[in-house]
């Protein structure tokens, strides 16, 4: 690679190969350049949480992922091949869903047309109403939601909570492996997002690879397993949460580096990266 | 009492379906959840129900022998047929939340180049209908190109047309000029009965397809282990909707000529209106693009990262309301025999967009169904005919329908905002 990867300190995680994975990521607006090579490891079972100041960059890193936006350059590996995502139809082709904070939800319809939307299950050419309420049923069963009475209420009367969790499961609907959350829980009261985090947390039990993007730390640590600070464009640690404190998430958000912290450390001091033989 | 065309169920109050033991609402659960969405702001058709009702007492106690007669009764439904048509049209584009100015002159336009085919060059009435409707489709197409595609907002782009199109119209008929109607097949559908015989053996096969339809969505949805309606509801609904509609083909059934010729029998535009009715309902209602044109309406950005294609369904429903525009100058031509300039002009698009909104279609979108435009169409079509009768200057019959469509756009309005208030928009 030939971009600017000597800043990054990543942590090497050690457990499965990561089923996500970006190297030397860069993307650039005209003279503006957001992303400066960005090493990011996202694994099956686990929360991801990706922290960063604004305009630190993790929107657009998101919107590449999804395939809105294109990298400049550097690799993009999804189950551990490189792959080429060049807009929203590969990303969901792969299994990666990305809830967005605006949740893109119709308030006009209810639970099933929107869990559905766009992707109508039709028997003989007209909408499958039965078999789409069961699923919908069974899908908001699965992710064990009860706060939800009856999937024919339209969206419009639901709380901040419910639409979230709608807007989730939507995303894990079609047996997606990727989920990235863009603040799920900016909007929302305690209680609620005692809810949401309980469900983020369900889902990488279930087995998908979450990504968690969140400025409330209190949330992160609750929830999330690895924490991926990005600083300016560059992402300065991916570290275990257990390894970390707090003050050094905020010390890492606002600097950039952190003066403590044992798992924190050059990349240098790390054994090799277990997906190395992939990057040719 | 309304028609009830509800395509999805009433939401449950009782607890979460399980599909092992799910608990049916009860008769009275239903009552209760219907009063409670219509206390939420949801009221559907109430208004334009309930106006048509205190419309129908005024005018037959005013009068009692003119307003009543089978003769009359007949005569609304021909008023109100052309409107009804263009209102259904109107409800694909309000659902959108967009409007369309100019479907009461595209059905004048329709109808006058349909005019020089079936009139002038003689060609065959089934190929003048079809170069009729494939003329609204142009205009729909090259509006919705104009709204969809390049951004411009309906309103402006639709105004441009309400005048360009009766300027069209008059450059095909000449100014002060007239087209007449002479095939009998056209004329027929405006000014013809079917047989008595004929309604009747309609009637009951348009009822057993509902009551057959309503009975086997509930058994199919048992089966699934989802909620339905109580069998008593269901039942209470087919029997009603088969009370009215069979008390109005036995009025139509009767002799209501003044003279010697007979006159009786189901009115033929009946049957285009009660197809339209069937047709778009389903369109609307069970495939999937009738969803997308709520989704587009209800969140066009939703919507697009769902991967709907919103231009296209928006280019969609402006060349449905166009064509159906064209449906309405059809019968224009043939309840006049003839098309003039003013086709479609004047109060036409007035009283099709009050059809619509009288009858529940939200000015805002995502909300609004075919059956609102026949409801409300009615509502328009007795005004004008009520105050007809009472001998009534076309002054104060276009006041008072205008104030009517005010009175409309209010109750969206409230019921709108009573709806966000409580969380059912």
């Amino acid at each position: 690679m030939s971009t600017t990867t000597s800043h990054a300190t990543q942590s090497r995680l050690g457990g499965d190969a990561p089923l996500l994975q970006l190297r030397g990521i860069t993307k650039s607006f005209g003279a503006v350049s957001v992303l400066r090579g960005v090493d990011l490891e996202v694994r099956a079972g686990r929360v991801t949480a990706l922290v960063g100041d604004n305009g630190a960059g993790k929107s657009t890193l998101i919107k590449g992922i999804a395939g809105i936006h294109q990298f400049d350059s550097g690799e993009y590996f999804f189950d551990g091949s490189p792959v080429h995502v060049a807009g929203p139809k590969d990303s969901a082709a792969l299994g990666i869903e990305i809830v967005y904070q605006d949740l893109a939800l119709c308030d006009n319809l209810d639970v099933v047309h929107n869990l559905y939307l766009g992707r109508e299950l039709r028997k003989g050419g007209l909408l499958d109403e039965d078999t789409m309420e069961t699923k919908a049923r069974e899908t908001l069963d699965g992710l064990s939601v009860r706060t939800l009475t009856s999937v024919r209420t339209h969206v419009a009367s639901l709380s901040g909570g419910q639409r979230q969790t709608v807007a989730i499961a939507r995303a894990v609907l079609w047996n997606s492996r990727v989920v990235v959350l863009d603040e799920p829980t900016a909007a929302l009261g305690v209680a609620q997002t005692e809810q949401v985090l309980l469900l983020v947390r369900r889902l990488a039990d279930r087995g998908l690879a979450v990504v968690l993007i969140s400025h409330n730390l209190n949330d992160v640590f609750e929830v999330a397993d690895d924490i991926a600070v990005l600083y300016l464009g560059e992402l300065v640690a991916q570290v275990e949460v257990k390894d970390v404190t707090n003050s050094h998430v905020v010390e890492l958000i606002t600097t950039g580096s952190s003066s403590g912290g044992h798992g924190i450390q050059s990349s240098d001091a790390h054994p090799v990266r277990p997906t190395d033989k992939d990057a040719s | 009492m309304s028609i009830q065309t509800e395509p999805t169920s009433a939401p449950s109050p009782a607890g979460p379906p399980r599909p092992d033991d799910v608990p049916q609402p009860t008769l009275g659960a239903s009552a209760r959840a219907y009063l409670t969405r219509v206390r939420g702001g949801d009221v559907g058709a109430l208004p334009a129900v309930a106006g048509l009702i205190v419309l129908v007492i005024v005018f037959s106690a005013l009068r009692p022998s003119t307003f009543t007669n089978a003769f009359n009764f007949a005569n609304l439904i021909q008023q109100g047929a052309p409107i009804i048509v263009i209102a259904m049209g109107l409800v694909f584009v309000l659902l959108l939340g967009e409007i369309d100015l100019s479907a009461g002159v595209a059905a004048g336009t329709s109808a006058a180049v349909m005019g020089v085919f079936l009139t002038n060059h003689g060609v065959n009435w089934l190929i003048s209908t079809v170069i009729c409707l494939l003329t609204g489709a142009v205009i729909g197409f090259l509006i919705g190109l104009l709204v969809a595609r390049l951004g411009i907002p309906s309103f402006v782009v639709t105004l441009a047309w309400f005048l360009g199109l009766q300027g069209v119209t008059l450059v095909i008929i000449g100014e002060g000029g007239t087209i007449a109607f002479r095939d009998k097949t056209i004329l027929a559908l405006m000014n013809s009965n079917m047989p008595v015989w004929l309604g009747w053996v309609l009637w009951v096969v348009l009822m057993g397809g509902y009551a057959a339809l309503t009975l086997r969505r509930s058994s199919s949805r048992a089966k699934a282990g989802l909620t339905h309606d109580p069998m008593a509801l269901a039942a209470f609904k087919i029997g009603a909707l088969a009370v009215i509609t069979g008390a109005a083909v036995a009025y139509l059934s009767k002799e209501r000529s003044p003279g010697t010729i007979s006159i009786k029998g189901v009115p033929i535009e009946v049957s285009i209106l009660v197809a339209l009715l069937i047709g778009l309902t389903f369109l609307l209602t069970r495939t999937a693009w009738g969803r997308h044109v709520y989704a587009v309406g209800g969140n066009a950005e939703a919507a697009r990262r769902a991967g709907i294609n919103v231009p296209a369904v928006r280019l969609v429903c402006f060349v449905i309301c166009s064509t159906l525009a064209a449906v309405a100058g059809i019968l224009f031509a043939s309840y006049d025999n003839s098309v003039s300039p003013t086709t479609g002009g004047s109060q036409t698009l007035l009283y099709a967009v009050g059809a619509a909104v009288i009858g529940g279609t939200s000015l805002f979108g995502g909300k609004g169904r075919i059956v609102d435009a026949v409801i409300g169409g009615f509502v328009i079509a007795i005004i004008a005919n009520g105050m007809a009768l009472l001998n009534q200057p076309s002054g104060r019959v276009y006041m008072v329908t205008g104030l009517v469509l005010l009175i409309a756009a209010s109750v969206d309005a409230i019921s709108r905002r009573r709806a966000t208030a409580t969380g059912r928009a």
